[in-house]
């Protein structure tokens, strides 16, 4: 690869932050995000599948075993944490752990190897290799973790008029948390009510999918900056590094799991018992 | 004045403004943490059997405590190495000169 003689450490950071885009402005799709997340998503759904297809009651095998494991642990925090009846909560509650881990993990291969597999697969098809750009990192991508947060988001809106009504949820919005029986009192309360019950709406998935997305953007940024060094710091640096991410991917996915949890219950619970 | 030294402008009050974000960011993420933990670490002297749960739920609380750290964080390294203020001279620099 003689153009990587000359790429400067500028060059080299700004080929790993651009995505692989198809179509311009509004319209462009991170078309790496989308195949690598959908490509996650299939091998969580298949590996799942099948360990519930050949799932034994004699001695578990290993897959069986980890597969009981995690979806036991999800199992009991939704029961610790969700005070609703819906049989939505459990299932949805695996998918975003298993696959937000799964698509975290891709910030764990080394920084050049899927974009470079890209290049060398490219050049037979013509494709000049500096600009063929792969982020290997769904979950990196503001796109992706907005799709994951605004989904949760509708879900707490759909759920919040279902199990309130339509009504029952605008009054939750105008008389909490500020809450008098004074008619007068109550009309007084009723715009800052709104006002900070929009805000706190808002910041829900705001804040979830931000979250996520700055962990994980600052991790790959800060591979890439360790992959600019020396190589005999790259190693203990990596190391480290790579080892304290492994904690971050794991208490994000948990985190964006337990959150969308307590959104969820949130939006089940009537407030009349206060 | 010229182009350059305007640009050099932005982008020394960019490097001043990611300094603060990080450094605030880690200011506040370090003294909730070290509140956490002591909190934890308390709980765990005076209910040991509760310390696996306790655990987790510090956990979950560091990941909230990160939050707003980690999106300055994010933020401000995309300012670093794609700043959009620089975008926003150079385009002014091109409709002044045409």
């Amino acid at each position: 690869m003689s153009q990587t003689a000359a790429i400067t450490p500028n060059e080299y950071i700004h080929h790993h932050l651009t995505y692989w885009t198809v179509g311009h402005g509004f319209w462009s799709l991170h078309l790496d995000t989308l195949l690598v997340s959908l490509m996650l998503g299939f091998v969580f759904f298949f590996s799942f599948w099948m360990a519930a297809r050949k799932a034994t009651s004699g001695v578990p095998g290993k897959w069986q075993n980890l597969v009981e494991t995690l979806v036991g642990f999800v199992d009991q925090q939704v029961k610790e944490t969700f005070h609703g009846r819906n049989k939505l909560i459990a299932p949805l509650a695996l998918t975003i752990f298993v696959w937000v881990w799964l698509m975290n993990f891709m910030d764990m291969l080394p920084v050049d190897l899927l974009p470079r597999l890209a290049q060398w697969l490219g050049m037979p098809f013509g494709a000049n290799p500096e600009h063929v750009y792969l982020k290997v990192v769904p979950t990196n991508d503001m796109n992706m973790t907005f799709a994951l947060s605004l989904t949760v988001f509708v879900l707490m809106m759909f759920f919040s008029v279902r199990v309130k009504g339509p009504l029952g949820y605008a009054k939750e919005l105008f008389t909490h948390p500020f809450a008098v029986h004074n008619l007068f009192a109550k009309l007084l309360l009723a715009l800052p009510n709104l006002l900070l019950n929009l805000v706190e709406t808002l910041a829900k998935p705001l804040s979830l999918s931000l979250r996520l997305f700055g962990n994980m953007f600052a991790g790959e940024l800060l591979f890439v900056l360790i992959a600019l060094l020396p190589w005999w710091v790259q190693w203990p640096l990596s190391f480290a590094w790579t080892v304290f991410h492994l904690l971050i991917i794991t208490i994000q996915a948990f985190l964006f799991m337990m959150l969308t949890i307590v959104y969820l219950s949130m939006a089940h619970e009537s407030h009349h018992s206060h | 004045m010229d182009i350059v030294s305007l640009i050099a402008h932005v982008q020394g009050l960019t490097a001043i403004a990611v300094g603060l974000v990080f450094g605030l960011g880690a200011l506040g993420t370090a003294i909730g943490f070290g509140i956490l933990g002591g909190k934890f670490l308390e709980g765990c002297a005076r209910q040991p059997e509760l310390s696996n749960m306790l655990a987790g739920r510090m956990f979950l609380m560091a990941g909230l405590l990160d939050a707003v750290a980690m999106i300055g964080i994010g933020f401000s390294l995309y300012f670093v190495f794609d700043n959009p203020f620089v975008s926003a001279v150079k385009a002014a620099a091109n409709i002044v000169s045409h």
